[in-house]
């Protein structure tokens, strides 16, 4: 195992004459549940799209558990989870096989898969319906699923992208829950989100990028210390909101 | 590439086919379906009723000293169950007549026909002492059943005159001008389409190809899938496969239905194992096609109609459309032909396994499919998967 969970070194993605991540560099531990925060289009997904080898950067560096995600994009894909932001499922399969799909492709053994399966469904409350096609599914329940796929191969590493979009709030607790126990097992948790109540509860470090720069960088508590704000909304919005004004 | 991989992915696909209403009639109700309309409606099957074909004749050879030969193959004519003979004085009526469509065929005996076989009896193995003559064979191009039936049967029953009914494929001094050596009975028009039917089938395999590609890209399916460690190898192989299986069962399907509606074809099992090899390497050649139009479609909507380039052309092409002409011409290049014209051989004609001819249309659909799905994946990862 690395030292370091993830790092992110110098790292720029351009697409054409437009820089969706400039020069971000970070560091992520062990058992440390991060939170990239941003507004829509500051370049969020494009940093994981980055990690989990689907992008590769324009310039500077990035490893996963001590791969890099350009020269060494098979070892990444071992070790890490994806759940997208768009919940991408075959609507023609149920919810178990969706989800033990996944795991054959990690090659989970067959044995270990089965029970995994049921204990993940378990605990994120889809018994009763983890047998009927996806395509029947709420969209909270194909979040869920979605999350159960991204994570059926005990990653060491998850990158969860707006993993409770459309969820109740009921079923996000479920979700939070189950994201607070991947913590405990001292796995490496990216999250990226909309809601600043989800960073504020779940994240040791939320990194705040605007425009593909990363703007603050610390515990949320020490955030909203720093700027003197009520919760992390407060300080998103002080520190995002005048782009936004401006803009406006 | 990882066996278990590949196989998860097949079955994923498989499930797809029997649980997607759509991609279930497609490809195994339709098939099923197409095959006893077609039986019912062009095999003439229920009423035990046969084809015949009027056939005109002109002997030219009717006064000379060796007229029995002629008399005795329109005899045989005569007497054949598929033919109704009309005699004809002269040229000119047998051709108009045939023009006006009043007859499927108008044959001309030549003269000199009764003195080419005895001097094929006189030194039967010394061809250079025969003295050879063609028939006049002219078929109604507006009738396929007529263009694909008369000449072998025609053929055979010239055999039988020259050598009784135990005629073999031996060499003779006479030809026909448009002959085949096909050991036939009396054939319902289904008999000339049911090879074509497995073609047409599998032909559609391409749509779906594309369908599923698409769809998979466009639902960030495939990103999902490359985020894990399958490669794409395994996918490609994945889907090869689930599609040779689907046109495996196709075939099976096609043939069951036919068997059921009371098509015997002219082979046995070998012929059998022989058409499910070569629906087999079709498929090959439809999964390449299905992957270029996925390569080209901007959604899977889009992919349909683009699907629909590599499918039309291939089923007036290379199925169970009458050809002639320019049509010929424009079949040699539809894979589908060549897996038909195999089938025909096998099921219509009779043919051995052995017969060369059906080997090389299986190495022609063979590389053909290798070739397109090689230029399928490298158009698909080029442009088609992101």
């Amino acid at each position: 195992m690395s030292e370091s969970a993830i790092t992110i070194t110098n790292l720029t993605k351009r697409f054409d004459d437009i820089t969706a991540i400039d020069n971000l560099s970070l560091e992520i531990g062990w058992g440390e549940l991060f939170g990239i925060l941003g507004p829509n289009g500051a370049g969020k997904s494009t940093a994981v799209n980055i990690l989990n080898t689907l992008l590769e950067p324009t310039k500077g560096s990035a490893t996963v558990d001590g791969h890099d995600v350009v020269f060494d994009p098979e070892s990444v894909r071992e070790v890490i989870g994806v759940c997208p932001q768009e919940p991408a499922f075959y609507p023609h399969l149920t919810g178990r096989e969706n989800i033990t799909l996944m795991g054959d492709m990690h090659l989970v053994p067959k044995d270990v898969l089965e029970s995994r399966v049921n204990s993940m469904v378990e605990k994120i409350g889809m018994e009763d319906h983890i047998n009927r096609k996806a395509k029947e599914y709420s969209g909270g329940m194909i979040r869920r699923v979605s999350m159960l796929m991204a994570l059926v191969n005990d990653p060491k590493i998850a990158l969860l992208d707006e993993p409770t979009v459309a969820m109740d709030p009921k079923s996000r607790r479920v979700v939070w829950d189950y994201i607070r126990e991947l913590r405990m097992q001292g796995k490496a948790i990216i999250l990226t989100t909309h809601y600043m109540e989800e960073a504020q509860e779940l994240c040791d470090r939320v990194a705040i990028i605007d425009e593909g720069k990363l703007i603050e960088l610390g515990p949320p508590r020490d955030l909203m210390k720093t700027h003197q704000a009520k919760n992390l909304e407060e300080v998103f919005l002080k520190l995002t909101g005048k782009k936004l004004r401006e803009d406006l | 590439m990882n066996l278990r991989r590949i196989i998860a992915l097949v079955k994923k696909d498989l499930k797809k086919t029997h649980r997607e209403p759509a991609v279930l009639f497609l490809l195994i109700i339709f098939p099923i379906v197409l095959t006893i309309i077609f039986g019912f409606a062009f095999g003439g099957i229920g009423d035990g009723g046969t084809t015949s074909f009027d056939v005109g004749l002109f002997n030219l050879d009717a006064t000379s000293q060796q007229a029995d030969w002629s008399m005795a193959f329109v005899d045989n004519l005569t007497d054949s169950e598929v033919f109704v003979v009309h005699a004809y004085e002269d040229n000119a009526t047998g051709q108009s007549a045939l023009l006006q469509g009043n007859l499927d065929a108008f044959i001309v005996i030549p003269e000199g026909f009764g003195d080419s076989i005895v001097s094929y009896y006189e030194s039967p193995i010394d061809p250079s002492s025969w003295t050879n003559t063609t028939i006049g064979l002219y078929v109604d191009s507006g009738s396929m059943m007529a263009v694909s039936a008369v000449p072998p049967l025609i053929q055979q029953v010239l055999m039988n005159t020259v050598f009784g009914s135990d005629a073999m494929t031996l060499s003779l001094p006479i030809e026909i001008s448009s002959p085949a050596l096909v050991e036939s009975s009396t054939f319902s028009q289904w008999d000339f389409m049911a090879p074509g039917i497995f073609a047409f089938a599998s032909i559609f395999l391409t749509m779906i190809v594309a369908q599923s590609m698409t769809y998979e890209r466009d639902e960030g399916l495939l990103k999902r899938l490359r985020t894990t460690p399958v490669s794409s190898a395994d996918y490609m192989v994945s889907q090869t496969l689930t599609y040779m299986i689907i046109a495996s069962v196709q075939v099976a399907l096609v043939l069951a239905a036919s068997f059921a509606i009371g098509y015997r074809p002219a082979t046995g099992p070998a012929g059998i194992a022989f058409t499910f090899v070569i629906a087999l390497a079709f498929s090959l050649v439809a999964v390449g096609f299905g992957l270029i139009a996925a390569s080209i479609s901007k959604s899977a909507e889009v992919s349909t109609g683009v699907s629909f380039i590599f499918i039309m052309p291939q089923m007036f092409f290379g199925t169970f459309m009458p050809l002639g002409g320019a049509t010929e011409v424009i079949a040699k290049f539809m894979p589908s032909k060549y897996l038909t014209d195999a089938v025909t051989t096998l099921f219509l004609r009779g043919a051995p396994i052995t017969t060369p001819v059906i080997w090389t249309n299986l190495a022609i659909v063979a590389i053909l499919g290798f070739l397109l799905v090689a230029v399928g994946i490298v158009l698909f990862e080029r442009f088609g998967s992101r």
